[in-house]
């Protein structure tokens, strides 16, 4: 009885071997990856050598190799980062559609929201002193009487 | 009478910090503007400093290469007009590379697989390296590929072409820098 337990035991063993090293070894082979893997990645970079075109849409035969060189670093299991690191060294930070936040590029993102905050700080100071104006005309006290108006409008009223 | 006499405006140190960043933002647009207007390189003008790391390794830089005339050309693999002028460029080199000229190809904006398979197709035996990250390119100001320019033996642009070359041009500017 003892025997047949310890036997049972050494081919449950040997079968959760078998099975861990098949997974194992389908995990270590990267799926192929697909077009919409490709583009995943073509669509955050433009075409090096073309105006403002992104890579996933871009016509030409040199943006078809270098979509083929995407999915051949993918298959090689690069990651997303890894490639478009890759990218950028070998084309220059043009070819990201988002601009990097190093050097003179870190105006991009942050001169937009620095202009719309002082147009808004703008308007509301001029707001504020519209509305304080009106106020302060009204406490104004009234102009001196002038006699010649007064007669000129006392003859008007004779007149009607 | 009335004290007409008014206190000085106080500037607000946001007001400043603002006018500072339009300022900093204005200069940045105009000194891009100015460079992107420098136009090519032309003849007489000190030719840009590089490295470059050739596909077998090799690293040469520009600077250290001052006593010799070296041709500097610009290619790419996706380039018909680049294929069109590739023999004439090898033939070029085959006739000077033993009397103190050096060619170097940089391939601009290329896979390396492509580009080791354009150089070859056309037997180039010269030393061509990945212009990496562009800079090269953006030194020489290059409006597409190809170009070709000339350095003489003091640093200085002896030719100058932002399109196709032949031997002929390229043999009838090279003497020159050689009978000196």
């Amino acid at each position: 009885m003892a025997k047949r337990i310890v036997l049972l035991l050494l081919a449950a063993a040997a079968l959760a071997a078998t099975i861990a090293w098949a997974a194992g070894a389908a995990w270590a082979q990267a799926p192929t990856p697909s077009d919409n893997d490709v583009n995943r990645v073509a669509r955050q970079l433009y075409c090096p050598v073309c105006q403002n075109i992104p890579l996933d849409v871009c016509p030409t035969d040199a943006c078809a190799k270098w979509r083929a060189d995407i999915r051949d670093r993918m298959a090689a299991g690069w990651t997303d980062q890894q490639i478009m690191d890759y990218f950028v060294a070998k084309y220059g930070e043009r070819v990201l559609s988002n601009p990097s936040t190093r050097g003179l590029n870190l105006l991009i993102w942050l001169v937009p929201p620095i202009v719309v905050a002082g147009g808004l700080a703008f308007w509301w100071q001029f707001l504020r002193r519209a509305a304080v104006r009106p106020a302060h005309a009204a406490a104004a006290p009234p102009p001196p009487a002038d006699p010649y108006v007064a007669e000129l409008e006392k003859e008007l009223e004779e007149r009607r | 009478m009335t004290d007409t006499t008014t206190a000085p405006a106080r500037v607000r140190w946001w007001q400043l910090f603002i006018w500072l960043g339009v300022f900093a933002v204005l200069g940045v647009v105009a000194w891009q503007l100015v460079r992107s207007r420098a136009g090519s390189l032309h003849v007489g003008q000190a030719a840009p400093d590089f490295t470059l790391t050739a596909f077998d390794g090799q690293t040469y830089h520009l600077a250290d290469l001052r006593g010799k005339v070296v041709v500097v050309n610009f290619w790419a693999s996706w380039c018909q007009p680049c294929r069109a002028e590739a023999p004439d460029l090898e033939n070029t080199w085959r006739h000077y590379r033993d009397r103190g000229v050096l060619f170097v190809g940089v391939g601009y904006a290329d896979t390396d697989t492509e580009a080791l398979a354009y150089l070859k197709g056309f037997g180039i035996s010269y030393p061509n390296g990945p212009d990496l990250g562009t800079r090269i390119s953006q030194a020489y100001r290059i409006t597409g590929v190809p170009e070709t320019y000339i350095v003489d033996q003091s640093g200085r642009l002896a030719f100058a072409k932002q399109l196709p070359t032949t031997q002929a041009e390229l043999m009838a500017a090279i003497d020159p820098l050689l009978n000196k």
